[in-house]
């Protein structure tokens, strides 16, 4: 829980000697409660306030590092219950399980077909982070082998999933330089579990039947020093899972229960026997807070729609998503194609290139920073103006690709059409559909 | 150890409850107190409405995959409303009255108000009917539907800004439900319903938020629903407890990733349906039967 000024005030020394750069302890004080002033600025802080201070100030849920290298990843760290609030932040790590008896031919060909499954959109890379290596015989040889695998020919990184404390050394011995997460401690082996990843400094899952039984676990875990924490209630039933999900976030962010202020681990794959509804148990995870969600398989046809679910419900709804300026080529266009212009917003751009793509003709489309505004607020706000278009235009460079000089602006914004014409003398300036459904009609006619 | 209680959230108001359609096979919709899915702290009366679409039109540039179950029958509304309910279970449909659309053939309203009556005789769940999402002509049209349907309770959408104190006259006059819709505006969603319910009867009126497909928006429909949600239960604001809609399945089909993948499209759609759902949706217009039966599975 945060605390209020007057709270940090007390933990000051309260000398008022300005070294800070403020008159007073107190007006100090206040600024470090809402966020204007860095603690490190006071050099008289006793090291007992400053831990109470970093204890109040750590965030409700806590971020947890799992991994290394380009799939490296954080989960938690969320601040509030519902995306419009603020934001989300780190969005719900995907992974497939794998079970140790894998063959080793199987287990290369579904590494390669895996790591194939990565996606581009608006110039982010789209994929998955984690393998959970499931051990399904307590042979710790096959185990580590497997984790070796992994960890030393593909880009992901690791869930080891056993409670034997035998095989889980073995698999740590094997990728421990991978920071993996281990799964899980449990009330019988969380003495062992602990004393493992604390010599191994590696996340830790605990693992109970109830929400109420993970408490007493990560309360041990975190008197022994442990911070990287991710929690399974133990529910593999969508409702009971999804009320956990819901009252663990909230006990975390509402109450400020600390022993639930952690990541979850959600497993579709034992909710379901197919992988189309486990698709649908998944996105559910997606959208209210799952931490790290494991599925039974990656296929690109259910994967690609989870990634961008997550991508989707991650963004920050503060900041529009946007495209980058420039001309974009649709249906390979030639000299005499159309040209368009529109707003950078992200949507904007994948819904009127979606139709110019569907109605197969030739087209260029450019796109105008506009600040991330969709055309009506963007031409309303200014940000799509009638001598920025025209300016852009020009020296977009489209001049040279194209022989005639025709301009499609959107129907929003017929009314820079004048200043657009004035900055483009020798074009026709023509005022396009309002709806981007109705482009290829449009194009169709021309 | 202190004994831990799960934070439950108790709220006093409920989500208005509307029914569509008449007779033994009518609908309701709303009337939850709670959060989507929230069983265990308070009451979700009715499980989401899932309405199949079907158009009064053959349908043009529709996905093969998506064309496909319909195939046999697309040429004729009735057979293909029959088909709908009889062989994939659909428990509500919505007909889009596209052969009215200024943009394309431009029918008459009133062959369009006749249609819907065949339509309308033909099957007995209850029935969405959906203009042609012009302001002007959707006010002649869903005029004409509302007379010539009178007292089949049917859901007339969309009424918006421009036109909604003519249709929802004429709804009142021959008992049909409307959907009231405001684009992604969760103010203008509120300005419109109390526009409405100084004559209307709230209990009739569904919101229409507007939805967007997964990867095209779906984030804004998704935020738009849920803040809808909390001002209607947690700030008890009674021109936000209407039942909401979400009309997707058209843009899910026209994106390029449900057109280039069958199994793809339908996941596309089943996700964004659910997502939707998870922010609170109570009634969903759905295009492909598979997808209509993943998310029956869900939630039922
Ligand atoms: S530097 Fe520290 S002790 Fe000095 S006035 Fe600022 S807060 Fe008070």
């Amino acid at each position: 829980m945060a605390l209020t000024g007057i709270q940090i005030f007390k933990l000051l020394p309260k000398t008022n000697c300005k070294e800070c750069g403020v008159p007073t302890c107190l007006a100090f004080a206040m600024n470090l409660a809402s966020g204007k002033a860095e603690l490190d600025s006071c050099p008289y802080v006793s090291d007992e306030a400053r831990e109470k201070l970093a204890e109040a100030s750590a965030p409700p849920i806590r971020p947890v590092k799992i991994g290394k290298g380009v799939r490296a990843a954080t989960t938690g760290g969320e601040t509030v219950q519902y995306r419009h609030e603020k934001t989300f932040y780190n969005p719900v790590l995907l992974g497939a399980m794998l079970g140790s008896d894998i063959a080793e031919a199987d287990l290369e060909t579904k590494l390669k077909t895996w790591n194939a499954l990565q996606f581009e959109r608006v110039g982010l890379n789209l994929r998955p982070e984690l393998i959970a290596l499931k051990d399904v015989n307590g042979d710790k040889d096959a185990f580590a082998q497997v984790a070796k695998k992994i960890a030393g020919t593909s880009e992901f990184n690791l869930i080891l999933m056993t409670e034997n404390t035998e095989v889980m050394k073995a698999g740590i011995e094997a990728c421990g330089f991978k920071r993996p997460l281990m799964y899980a401690a449990t009330a019988e082996n969380i003495d062992a579990y602990a004393a493992l990843a604390k010599e191994n400094n590696l996340p830790v899952t605990v693992k109970a039947d109830s929400v109420e039984g993970l408490i007493p676990l990560s309360e041990k875990l975190s008197e022994m020093g442990l911070k990287d924490i991710v929690i399974d209630s133990g529910s593999r039933e969508i409702k009971q899972s999804h009320q956990d999900q819901v009252t663990i976030r909230r006990a975390a962010l509402k109450d400020g229960n600390r022993a639930l202020g952690f990541p979850t681990i959600t497993f579709p794959c034992e909710m379901s026997s197919n992988l189309d509804m486990e698709t649908l148990i998944a996105s559910t995870f997606v959208a209210k807070y799952g931490g790290i969600v494991v599925l039974s398989d990656f296929a690109g046809e259910s994967l690609f729609p989870l990634l961008l679910e997550r991508l989707n419900i991650f963004t920050d709804p503060q900041r529009p998503m946007t495209v980058t300026e420039g001309i974009y080529e649709i249906n390979n266009p030639d000299e005499n194609s159309p040209v368009m212009v529109t707003t950078n917003f992200a949507l904007t751009y994948f819904i009127v290139s979606g139709e110019i793509e569907g109605s197969r003709i030739p087209s260029w489309l450019l796109i105008k920073d506009s600040e991330g505004l969709s055309v009506m607020t963007a031409w309303a706000a200014g940000k799509f103006a009638g001598d920025d278009v025209g300016m852009f235009v020009k020296k977009s460079g489209i001049k040279d690709k194209v022989k005639q000089q025709e301009l499609i602006i959107p129907g929003y914004a017929a009314a820079i059409a004048g200043d657009v014409e004035e900055e483009l003398p020798g074009w026709t300036i023509t005022v396009g559909p309002r709806e981007a459904a109705h482009i290829p009609g449009f194009l169709k006619a021309k | 150890m202190m004994k831990y209680e799960p934070p439950l959230e108790k709220i006093s108001v409920n989500i208005r409850e509307t029914v569509v359609g008449h007779g033994e096979k009518a609908l309701k919709i709303g009337g939850e107190n709670t959060l989507p899915f929230h069983f265990f702290e308070g009451s979700l009366p009715n499980p989401p409405g899932l309405a199949l679409e079907i158009l009064d039109t053959e349908p043009e540039n529709w996905a093969p995959s998506v064309l496909e179950p319909f195939e046999d029958v697309v040429s004729d509304p009735v057979k293909w409303a029959k088909k709908c309910v009889e062989v994939f279970g659909a428990e509500m449909l919505c007909l889009r009255l596209l052969s009215a659309d200024p943009m394309g053939k431009n029918g008459s309203a009133e062959e369009a108000a006749e249609i819907t009556k065949i339509v309308a005789d033909a099957v007995d769940v209850p029935l969405i009917v959906w203009g042609t999402d012009m302001e002007e002509k959707d006010a002649q049209v869903l005029t004409q539907v509302a007379r010539a349907c009178s007292g089949k309770n049917l859901l007339l959408a969309p009424l918006v800004k421009g036109n909604y104190e003519e249709i929802a006259k004429a709804a009142m006059e021959h008992g049909h439900a409307i959907v009231a819709q405001a684009s992604m505006d969760a103010n203008l969603t509120k300005e419109l319903n109390i526009a409405l319910c100084k004559f209307f009867p709230p209990e009739k009126i569904v919101i229409d938020p507007t939805a967007s497909a997964l990867g095209y928006g779906l984030e804004y429909t998704f935020s738009i629903i849920e803040e809808i949600k909390q001002f209607g239960l947690a700030d008890k604001d009674k021109m936000m407890q209407m039942p909401i809609l979400c009309d997707f399945g058209g843009d899910c089909w026209r994106t390029k990733e449900a057109k280039e993948n069958r199994e793809q499209g339908i996941l596309w759609e089943a996700i964004t349906g659910i997502t939707f759902i998870l922010a609170g949706a109570n009634l969903l217009i759905l295009r492909h039967p598979e997808a209509l039966k993943l998310i029956k599975e869900m939630v039922v």
